[in-house]
C-alpha cells in the first residue's frame, strides 16, 4: 500500500508539473493537449495525433503547428502533455473499474478502504 | 527527431554526458535517453522517477514481466523504438528469448502461467480501447491475479503508453539490435532513474 501511495504520488508530480508549473506554453494550451480538447488546427490535428494514432504522426504535422507560430520548446511541452494525457485518461478508468470490482466483490468489509 | 532542440538543444554538461556515454557504451545516446535529459526539470526527472517505482519498485511482478508488459504494450501501440527496446530487456532478465517472442507473437498460445497471460490481456484492451470495464477486473481477479498486481501493471502501462506516444511523435530513431542490447544491459543494472 505505502509503495502504491509511492507510485500515485509520482503519477500526480508528473501531471501537476507539466500542467501548472512552468512552461513556454501557457498554461490554458497545455491543458488543452492535456485533454486533448479545445484546440484549433494545425494543432489540434497533431495533438489528436498524439493520443489516438501516434504512429501516424508525419513531418508535415509538426512543420505545421511550427509554421502556425508555436516554437519547437512549446511543440515538446504540449506533445508532452497529450501523451501523459491520455495514458493518464486510461489509467485513472482502469483504476475506477477495479475499485468497483473489488467493492462489489468484497461489499461492506473494505468499503471505506476502496472509496478513498 | 522532428524537433531540433531533441537532437541538439542542450547545455555543455549534458553534451559532455553524452559524449561519455558513447565512448563507453559504444553507441550514440538513445532518443530515449535525449527525450529525458531535454529540460529535465519539465518532463524528464519526474517520468523517470515514476517509470524507475513501476519498472523497478518492490511488486509481486518480476523485472522480466514488467519489461514483457513494457513490451507487450507497446506492440500493442506499434511503437517500434520501444517493442525493440523492452524485448531485448525483458528478454535478457528472463534469460529466455522464445518466451518473449512466444507472448509478442500469440498471447493465448504462448506457454506462460495463466495470471500472467490474463494481465497481458487486460493491459491490451486498455491500451487498445483505451477502457475496461469492473468486468473485466473481475475476470482478472478471478483468474488470480491481486489487486495490488493489477495496480502495479497499470502504472507499467501508464509508463509506456506515455512513452510510446512520445516516441513517435518525436520519432525516434530506431537502432540495430547491438544498440538494443547494450541499452538492455544499462536498463537492467541502473533502471530507469
Amino acid at each position: 500500500m505505502l509503495v502504491e501511495d509511492k507510485k500515485r504520488t509520482a503519477h500526480k508530480a508528473v501531471v501537476t508539473r507539466v500542467l501548472e508549473g512552468d512552461g513556454r506554453a501557457s498554461r490554458v494550451a497545455r491543458r488543452a493537449a492535456f485533454d486533448n480538447a479545445g484546440l484549433t488546427e494545425p494543432l489540434r490535428t497533431l495533438i489528436d495525433k498524439v493520443a489516438r494514432q501516434p504512429t501516424r504522426v508525419t513531418n508535415e504535422d509538426v512543420a505545421a503547428v511550427k509554421a502556425s507560430g508555436e516554437s519547437e520548446d512549446q511543440i515538446f511541452e504540449l506533445v508532452v502533455c497529450a501523451a501523459i494525457g491520455q495514458a493518464t485518461r486510461q489509467y485513472e478508468t482502469a483504476l475506477e473499474a477495479l475499485a468497483e470490482a473489488m467493492t462489489g466483490e468484497k461489499r461492506s468489509e473494505h468499503a471505506s478502504e476502496d472509496s478513498q | 527527431m522532428r524537433l531540433k532542440i531533441l537532437n541538439s538543444g542542450y547545455g555543455f554538461g549534458t553534451k559532455v554526458l553524452f559524449a561519455f556515454i558513447h565512448m563507453v557504451s559504444r553507441h550514440p545516446v538513445p532518443d530515449a535517453a535525449k527525450l529525458v535529459f531535454y529540460r529535465p526539470d519539465f518532463y524528464g526527472a519526474p517520468m523517470k522517477e515514476f517509470t524507475h517505482l513501476a519498472m523497478r519498485g518492490p511488486s509481486a511482478w518480476s523485472v522480466g514481466d514488467r519489461e514483457l508488459m513494457a513490451a507487450f504494450v507497446s506492440k500493442i501501440n506499434a511503437c517500434a523504438f520501444c517493442i525493440a527496446a523492452h524485448t531485448a530487456t525483458a528478454a535478457r532478465a528472463y534469460q529466455d528469448e522464445a518466451k518473449v517472442s512466444a507472448v509478442l507473437s500469440d498471447l493465448e498460445t504462448a506457454s506462460i502461467e495463466e495470471p500472467l497471460r490474463a494481465m497481458l490481456r487486460l493491459l491490451g484492451k486498455l491500451t487498445r480501447a483505451h477502457a475496461v470495464s469492473a468486468d473485466d477486473m473481475r475476470a482478472l481477479l478471478a483468474a488470480g491475479v491481486s489487486r495490488e498486481q493489477i495496480e502495479d501493471a497499470l502504472a507499467v502501462c501508464l509508463a509506456f503508453n506515455t512513452t510510446d506516444r512520445l516516441a513517435d511523435a518525436f520519432g525516434f530513431f530506431v537502432p540495430g539490435p547491438k544498440a538494443f542490447e547494450a541499452g538492455a544491459k544499462f536498463l537492467l543494472r541502473r533502471g530507469y532513474r
